[in-house]
């Protein structure tokens, strides 16, 4: 079904503590397309979707089983052998709620290539003008590159924040549900952005909201309960959805 | 009916009560203000205000007295920044750790051990920087005088440690996790993430801790009395001994002075300057952390 793959889950759990939050996932992950992940609150969509960079590290006690893995050199993302440091070098995130760095715009954008060690001015002014080109926020911000990031709208923090998930040249972005705390307006400029984006990276977004699934994605899992239900192309999920819950979910009749 | 009126009066002496306590701190403030400018209006009676910021030596006690504030100036600024410089990176670092890297329970434990600390009698750190910090210090530092800046000044600066790490402390810990989470997510490590986002994220109640040390190291009074030497000396040289300007009220007002010479008027000169230098430091702290709350 999926053309070419970027990355494959294969028999993933994932424990915290002792509650089994994700239960025996495969998932393949088609490259520079984008994979929508779905469910009722509580399913499991974003402890699966924070699994890709290992942000359960983060914690103590959480726990993987089984692999993800990233093609082409077919390496495994959980492997206790990676240092999650490396993975997050390439797996980029947006997250739900803006979070600009108490910097300037410009010191944001290029958080994530100083981390690396890279000063250099040059490269670093090439890559935040690309960066925030990317997330069409490069008219907007120019004149105010070294204007605090909080000054920013909303909207434009959230675009903010995709420029620097861009900056780095991440071979997967992951957005958690990146458009909940914005206003229509700012939503489908997000959304636009999402679909100009997988031209050049591979995407998974969580979302709760069906519609934005149904715009922005090429292919849909529906999750339940920690599992997945169903996964297909979103055409084919929204309009003919062979399980029966999957169908329940998207008419609305729960969730 | 008559229950809720009985109701409406106990509210009212309640409130009375309240206003009149919250009054009372404002109203011992003014006292203290009023009584400070008006002893200090009649030193300056006698002495001009240009000889009191010019005159490089401080000898009201003298038969032929000197009435310059600089030398008292010099010596609390010294000894305030020499603690600071202990109590910056050591209060910073020991910040860090227990914000950021302490598990749990072992901040659990080290938190109140570290506020112990600031239980300890100030009296106690006096003796401590003059009888055991100084003679190990002279056995590097040759020149250094038995009584001096420099000894009292790390002591003090230990001292505040405990005020200065547990305020940013919390700072640190009110910066909301997700912050953090996008500094981690775009591949930096813990030492990175609490440099370079926690800490700026964290900037206003850092400085507003690092002022409340700064004024708790001016207004110190017992160490630098025991350990700095009496000796006003205009001079930014930690080796020598110097007077600060508490440690010249203590002096003054523990000899038999007599009520309204000029030597006594003297203490509320310096207490007036004392009180001009904490309200600076108190008026920039005011200010960093009203400017970093815009830019939030």
């Amino acid at each position: 079904m999926v053309k070419e793959l970027k990355a494959e889950v294969k028999n993933l759990n994932f424990y915290y503590g002792d509650v089994h939050a994700l239960k025996n996932i495969n998932l393949p992950i088609a490259r520079r397309e984008v994979t929508a992940l779905i469910g009722p609150s509580g399913c499991g969509k974003t402890t699966f979707l924070r699994c890709f960079n290992r942000m359960h590290d983060l914690y103590p006690h959480n726990r993987y089983e089984g692999d993800i893995i990233l093609y082409p050199e077919k390496t495994n993302i959980l492997s206790q052998e990676i240092d999650p440091i490396e993975i997050r070098m390439q797996i980029s995130m947006v997250f739900q709620k803006p979070n600009p760095f108490p910097k300037s715009i410009y010191e944001n954008v290029a958080y994530g290539l100083r981390v690396r060690g890279i000063s250099k001015r040059q490269v670093l002014d090439e890559k935040v003008e690309k960066s925030l080109r990317g997330a069409a926020l490069w008219d907007e911000a120019k004149d105010r590159l070294h204007k605090l990031a909080f000054d920013l709208s909303g909207g434009q923090q959230q675009r903010l924040c995709i420029a620097r998930a861009l900056a780095t040249d991440p071979r997967i972005l992951l957005f958690d549900e990146p458009t909940s705390a914005l206003d229509p307006t700012a939503t489908s400029k997000i959304e636009e952005l999402i679909i100009e984006l997988k031209n050049e990276v591979t995407i998974i977004i969580v979302t709760h909201n069906m519609q934005q699934a149904a715009r922005v994605s090429d292919y849909t899992a529906f999750m339940y309960l920690g599992e997945i239900i169903e996964f297909d192309k979103t055409d084919k999920i929204f309009t003919a959805p062979s399980n029966k819950l999957t169908e329940e979910y998207i008419t609305g009749r729960f969730g | 009916m008559k229950r809720k009126t009985s109701k409406r009066i106990k509210e009212g002496i309640i409130e009375t009560v309240l206003f009149l306590s919250a009054l009372s701190s404002i109203l011992i403030t003014i006292g203290i203000v009023v009584v400070l400018s008006y002893e200090s209006f009649g030193f300056f009676k006698e002495v001009s205000l240009k000889e009191f910021l010019t005159e490089r030596q401080w000898t009201p006690l003298f038969a032929e007295p000197k009435f310059g504030i600089l030398p008292l100036v010099s010596g609390t600024l010294l000894t305030t920044a020499i603690a600071l410089i202990v109590a910056l990176p050591l209060g910073l670092t020991v910040t860090v750790y227990l914000s950021e890297y302490a598990p749990h329970r072992l901040r659990e434990v080290i938190k109140p051990i570290l506020e112990l600390l600031a239980a300890v009698p100030t009296v106690v750190y006096g003796y401590f920087a003059l009888l055991f910090l100084t003679p190990i210090l002279q056995k590097f530092i040759p020149d250094l005088s038995g009584f001096n800046a420099l000894s009292p000044g790390i002591i003090m600066g230990i001292m505040i440690i405990p005020y200065v790490s547990s305020v940013s402390e919390d700072a640190m810990k009110a910066v909301p996790m997700h912050i953090r989470e996008g500094s981690y997510a775009m591949g930096a490590t813990k030492l990175q993430t609490a440099f370079k986002v926690v800490i700026p994220s964290a900037f206003s109640g850092i400085a507003a801790a690092f002022i409340i040390g700064i004024s708790r190291a001016v207004g110190e009074t017992m160490v630098v009395a025991i350990a700095a030497g009496m000796l006003p000396t205009f001079t930014v040289n930690p080796l020598k001994p110097v007077q600060t300007l508490t440690g010249y009220i203590v002096q003054v007002s523990l000899g038999d002075v007599p009520h309204g010479t000029i030597e006594y008027k003297t203490i509320f000169a310096a207490g007036m300057t004392l009180f001009l230098i904490t309200l600076v430091f108190n008026i920039i702290g005011f200010w960093l952390r009203k400017r970093i709350r815009e830019a939030y």
